[in-house]
């Protein structure tokens, strides 16, 4: 009861005070001249949300980036002691091969699927049914997910129904998350399921903005539906592909949950997100585990400047 | 999702009726089966879960889920009710509504707010401080939730649903940002200049016209926050603790999979419960899902 008391005021209050926030500060504003209102104004309207992303994104990663050049207990400088610890155990450098392997593996498959679903969908009557089945292991949680599939993978084939099927074709029952490189591939496959609906609705949306004018020209000189693909199609939405494979990517980059509910990083399938929370949750090493994140943080940077390129190019254009 | 415009490839002849559909799909067939079997992978493994959470305790660990579909039926709603009763996913479940509702509400204003000023105030340093929310949107949570972990012991707040709700608001606020400022900067500059002569400011404005206008926009915002609070694992798991009283589900199921192990007719049925509402909320309102995708949703 006192917790819904709570729910109640905060919802009600922090959304209350940023708009009492607002019409306040106009009315301090009337006291002041045409010019400065429109000066000050502006700040005023984007303060309280760069408060929160100050306190929770910008001084946090900053502070981060502190701890990792710590001891285990941020008591002391230690240079770059974590990160020489870290590349210093071949542990590490498995689960950053891991997280190279995510980023190919899982990047091409999510962007071949969704492109060859978005094209076939496209050519058929029952296009929304397809889509819709697609797209629902997006609304599910990483965790439903690492549930549905750790039962799919399950060793005994009575009830894990991959083993099932293997059995049913002559083989035998395989232990398919025990043996690394295999059970990181299947870990990369119940990402590509979550993810390839997620490409297909974008590049779905960029196929039928291709002119259909443009499509039947090319078939009328006589270009077959490959060379109409290859030819055609694939340049003129090389820009939404790059799109669709850079959120990819970074997602690759933080894949967590699967990975920490499925096997928990164990029998050589460790990522550096569950390294991480490791590292700071089982080991209590603030050094180390802040260090793993910056690390993180720096594989994610020439993504993070693509997109703010693409952004600028964009606003260029508006 | 849908378009009635013809982009396929040429087909034989139109014939009416029946058969020349028949003909034409039939025609087509490498693209049907494709398809087709495309989504049968894609169903079978919810389907496995599905069914396996409705079969008795003793079928699902000695039989494959397949067998139930064969008569006579065996279903059941035990497992069911043995979550709920033993494995504290009714509380479980309570607990990430109240997550995520507040976690949803809160950064709907501060957003909507940052994002007019954004796109319609001129001030020195705008670009700057939208391309830093730019770079915000991709931050991988890891590099902050230590120190802001931190933050919330030092006053007191870990383990409260408090703490979450700031902390998933400050999360959400890039995404949010990002979306209702494009939306709300392609709205006519001509609806502004005409308010502003008529002796309109901008708080006027705001709530007369830029709010109601934007409803869809907020809508997918909304909507994609939801999810995300709903479905998280890693910032409930570090800001909430492990705490049964506290958890919700994907903590409680997370915990669930390594106590339980092999109780399957259990995990089923528990990660059905976590699923229920993000599906409801997907098939109702898939429109502005959709668009939360579209905006560039790149989060978390």
């Amino acid at each position: 009861m006192n917790n819904l008391l709570t729910a109640i005021i905060v919802v009600i209050g922090v959304p209350g005070a940023v708009v009492g926030y607002i019409i306040g500060t106009e009315w301090v504003l009337r006291l002041v001249s045409e010019t400065a209102r429109a000066r000050f104004r502006p700040w005023l309207w984007v303060l309280p949300a760069f408060l929160f992303l100050t306190t929770f994104l910008i001084y946090p990663t900053i502070r981060t980036f502190i701890a990792s050049l710590q001891n285990k207990r941020s008591t002391e400088f230690v240079g770059l002691t974590n990160y020489l610890t870290l590349l210093g155990r071949g542990s590490f450098w498995q689960t950053l091969l891991n997280n190279g392997l995510w980023i190919v593996f899982f990047t091409s498959f999510v962007v071949a699927f969704g492109l060859l679903i978005a094209v076939l969908t496209d050519r058929v009557r029952y296009e929304t049914v397809v889509k819709t089945v697609i797209f629902i292991p997006m609304a599910i949680s990483f965790v439903a997910a690492g549930v549905i599939w750790g039962f799919m993978y399950n060793f005994n084939p009575d009830i894990g129904t991959v083993n099932a099927a293997i059995v049913g074709l002559g083989g035998d029952p395989a232990p398919l998350l025990l043996e690394w490189p295999r059970n990181t591939f299947l870990l990369i496959g119940v990402g590509v399921w979550m993810w390839v609906g997620f490409a297909m609705v974008i590049l779905s949306a960029g196929l039928k903005g291709i002119s259909v004018e443009l499509l039947e020209a090319a078939r009328m000189d006589g270009a077959n539906e490959f060379q109409v693909f290859f030819r055609i199609i694939l340049p003129l939405l090389a820009p939404t592909i790059a799109v669709v494979a850079t959120t990819i990517v970074i997602t690759a980059l933080k894949t967590f949950d699967i990975v920490y509910v499925m096997t928990n990083g164990l029998y050589g399938t460790e990522v550096i997100a569950n390294l991480f929370y490791k590292e700071k949750f089982i080991n209590g090493n603030n050094g180390t585990s802040s260090a793993v994140a910056i690390i993180l943080l720096l594989a994610i940077v020439p993504v993070m400047i693509f997109n703010i390129r693409r952004f600028r190019a964009q606003e260029a254009m508006r | 999702m849908t378009t009635t415009v013809e982009r396929g490839a040429p087909r034989a002849e139109p014939r009416g009726g029946f058969l020349g559909a028949l003909t034409a799909f039939v025609d087509r067939w490498p693209v049907h089966l494709t398809l087709i079997l495309v989504s049968l992978v894609w169903l079978l493994p919810t389907a496995a879960l599905l069914v396996s959470s409705f079969r008795p305790a003793d079928q699902v660990l000695t039989n494959g889920w397949w067998n139930a579909l064969r008569l006579p039926f065996q279903f059941t709603l035990q497992n069911y009710q043995d979550v709920l009763d033993q494995n504290n996913i009714g509380q479980s479940f309570i607990n990430s509504l109240f997550v995520a509702i507040p976690a949803t509400l809160i950064p709907i204003m501060i957003a909507a707010f940052a994002a007019f000023a954004f796109a319609w105030m001129d001030f020195p340093g705008r670009n700057a401080l939208f391309i830093l929310v730019v770079g915000l949107l991709v931050i991988p949570l890891q590099s902050a939730l230590i120190p802001v972990l931190q933050l919330t012991t030092s006053v007191g707040l870990t383990g409260s649903f408090l703490a979450v709700w700031l902390a998933h608001t400050g999360f959400g606020l890039p995404f949010g940002i990002f979306l209702l400022r494009n939306f709300i900067g392609s709205m006519p500059r001509e609806m502004f200049e005409s308010a502003y002569i008529d002796g309109a400011s901008p708080v006027t404005a705001f709530f007369r016209l830029v709010m109601p206008l934007a409803i869809p926009a907020i809508a997918s915002m909304a909507i994609f926050q939801f999810m995300w609070v709903w479905n998280d694992l890693l910032v409930a798991l570090i800001i909430l603790g492990g705490t049964p009283s506290v958890a919700p589900l994907p903590v409680q199921i997370a915990s669930l999979v390594n106590s339980l192990g092999q109780g399957w007719q259990l995990l089923t049925a528990a990660a059905f419960i976590s699923m229920m509402l993000p599906l409801v909320v997907f098939f109702g309102l898939q429109r502005y899902f959709v668009r939360g995708i579209m905006s560039g949703s790149v989060k978390g």
